[in-house]
């Protein structure tokens, strides 16, 4: 296992780091107009809604925007590593990494799929894999 | 225009600044105390006709410690302005209000750091024990320095529009060729040509090389504001306050807005935009130089568009080195810009737009009216017209 930098959880995100563990990726839920949101936050901006549940997304996404940071070098990330901005396909995005590609075939529209990676400190982070590859 | 307009009512009779450096050798708070003391004696004023302080979230010296430092003896408001760079032109925006409302007389704005050889921006890791909870979503990603933050957004904008690295080189050559004849300038003589640019290594590939991005630097910068009517018989000619504001929108986050709609775009910019052009009443042909923020050269193309120079998606071929260098259509960043004089925060900006105002830049332009100054972009933002009497 390797190490990442762990995020800081608060009352509002506490569930989707949660549903990791368990390989479930999470997406917050608005129970007043059934919109999805992401960053997890504590009121719809459509509906002023409080209440809110999760659903699980089908892990299945499009990458609409990705880097290669270069420069300085990161701990705990090797030369190379991919930064991804993806759009699952129920529409909301998150920023993760690509694995299991190289950064010369990173590319704008790749299907991806999660995949769920084990850290130190049992963190486990949603990262992505060409779909293709599974 | 109703009379409850800002435009005009306060102007910048004061500029002051150290000299910028890569290691000042001395305190933050003894920069800022210097370029404070600068900006009130260049006004002709003293510590003690001031009576208002305007600085950074961000900035480590307490407005009282200044205030004490400097010898001020009553100060009826004091203010901080958030989101980084992005508070450049805001802090004169609180200071012009202040002045317009009668809540003060004279106010500094003050922004000093040591931002190379203390606490780098670019250089997170060490320095962070416990992520805030906006960048839990991104650094345990490796997604951790402004410049890799700017790039995942602008890599969009590249793609919709068929920009590539090579279309950010003129903002960087043009930058460096007016550092190249600012004696202040850190890169002072040293311009760069379009085949430095290539060859410089990838900082975030394939957005960003090393001369697309900002110096980091050491430095203070401070202007001091008052009323128009005031400045008029102060030792220097004013830069008129014609419009200022602040610019956020809907799902804005510090640097990493990745969640709306269209990631082709600077909305903040396009608030400011909005809000200038119409409380000055001018439109961008009325500009006669601008100092767009850039600290990476992506976003200053992308500030054209929001800005209405030219169109969407248009900037790539708008900004040419001749339109943008000195005696061309729209010259920027006459000082040389964070990339060649220094990065100050953007403050830097606005001291260089009132040297064209009053006649006193090292690269003085002709007849120059109106100068155009903006603040950080990729967050909330801020910008100001600033006029000749």
């Amino acid at each position: 296992m390797s190490t990442r930098l762990a995020p800081t959880i608060t009352q509002d995100t506490a569930f989707f780091w949660e549903g990791l563990k368990t390989d479930q990726l999470l997406i917050q839920r608005c129970e007043g107009c059934g919109s999805l949101r992401h960053p997890p936050r504590p009121m719809c901006p459509q509906c002023k809604s409080l209440s809110w549940s999760a659903i699980e997304a089908t892990g299945r996404g499009t990458v609409i925007s990705y880097v290669i940071p270069r420069h300085p070098p990161m701990p705990f990330f090797d030369d190379g590593y991919i930064v991804a901005l993806v759009e699952l396909d129920e529409g909301v995005r998150l920023v993760t990494n690509l694995i299991d590609i190289s950064a010369e075939d990173a590319s704008m529209g790749l299907r991806v799929v999660v995949r769920f990676e084990r850290f130190d400190n049992d963190l486990v982070l949603p990262l992505f894999a060409p779909e293709n590859i599974r | 225009m109703s009379d409850r307009t800002l435009s005009r009512k306060a102007a910048i009779a004061g500029i002051g600044q150290t000299e910028f450096s890569k290691d000042s050798g001395r305190s933050e708070l003894q920069l800022a105390c210097e370029a404070v003391l600068a900006a009130i004696t260049d006004a002709g004023l003293t510590p003690s006709d001031v009576d208002g302080l305007v600085t950074f979230t961000m900035d480590t010296s307490e407005e009282m410690e200044v205030a004490r430092n400097v010898g001020m003896t009553e100060v009826s408001m004091f203010s901080r302005v958030h989101y980084g760079g992005g508070a450049a032109a805001g802090t004169v925006l609180q200071a012009a209000m202040a002045v317009a409302t009668g809540v003060a007389d004279a106010v500094v704005c003050y922004r000093a750091f040591n931002e190379r050889s203390g606490n780098r921006f670019g250089n997170m890791t060490g320095r962070i024990t416990t992520l805030p909870p906006w960048l839990s979503w991104y650094a345990p990603y490796g997604l951790m320095t402004p410049a890799s933050w700017v790039a995942l957004h602008a890599h969009r904008y590249m793609e919709r529009y068929g920009v590539t690295n090579a279309d950010f080189a003129p903002i960087a050559i043009v930058d460096r060729t007016n550092a190249a004849t600012n004696p202040g300038a850190w890169f002072y003589e040293r311009p760069i040509t379009f085949e430095e640019h290539q060859q410089s290594r990838w900082i975030i590939e394939p957005v960003l090389r090393l001369l697309d991005c900002c110096q980091e630097s050491d430095g203070g910068v401070a202007v001091l504001v008052t009323s128009t009517e005031r400045a008029r018989d102060l030792p220097n000619p004013p830069a008129v306050i014609a419009a200022a504001s602040q610019g956020a929108t809907f799902d804005s986050e510090m640097m990493t807005s990745y969640y709306r709609d269209d990631l082709t775009g600077l909305p903040e910019m396009g608030v400011v935009a909005k809000r200038v052009w119409s409380q000055s009443g001018l439109t961008p042909s009325d500009i006669s130089t601008a100092f767009l923020y850039d600290h990476f050269t992506p976003f200053v193309l992308m500030q054209l568009e929001e800005l209405g120079f030219c169109g969407r998606g248009e900037a790539k071929d708008w900004a040419t080195v001749e339109r943008l260098s000195l005696g061309g259509e729209l010259p920027i960043n006459t000082s040389g810009g964070l990339l060649g004089e220094a990065y100050i925060h953007g403050m830097n900006g606005i001291t260089e737009c009132v040297r064209q105002i009053r006649g006193t830049s090292c690269n003085q332009l002709a007849n120059v009216e109106h100068a155009l100054v903006t603040s950080g972009t990729g967050v909330p933002t801020s910008g100001l017209i600033l006029s000749t009497l």
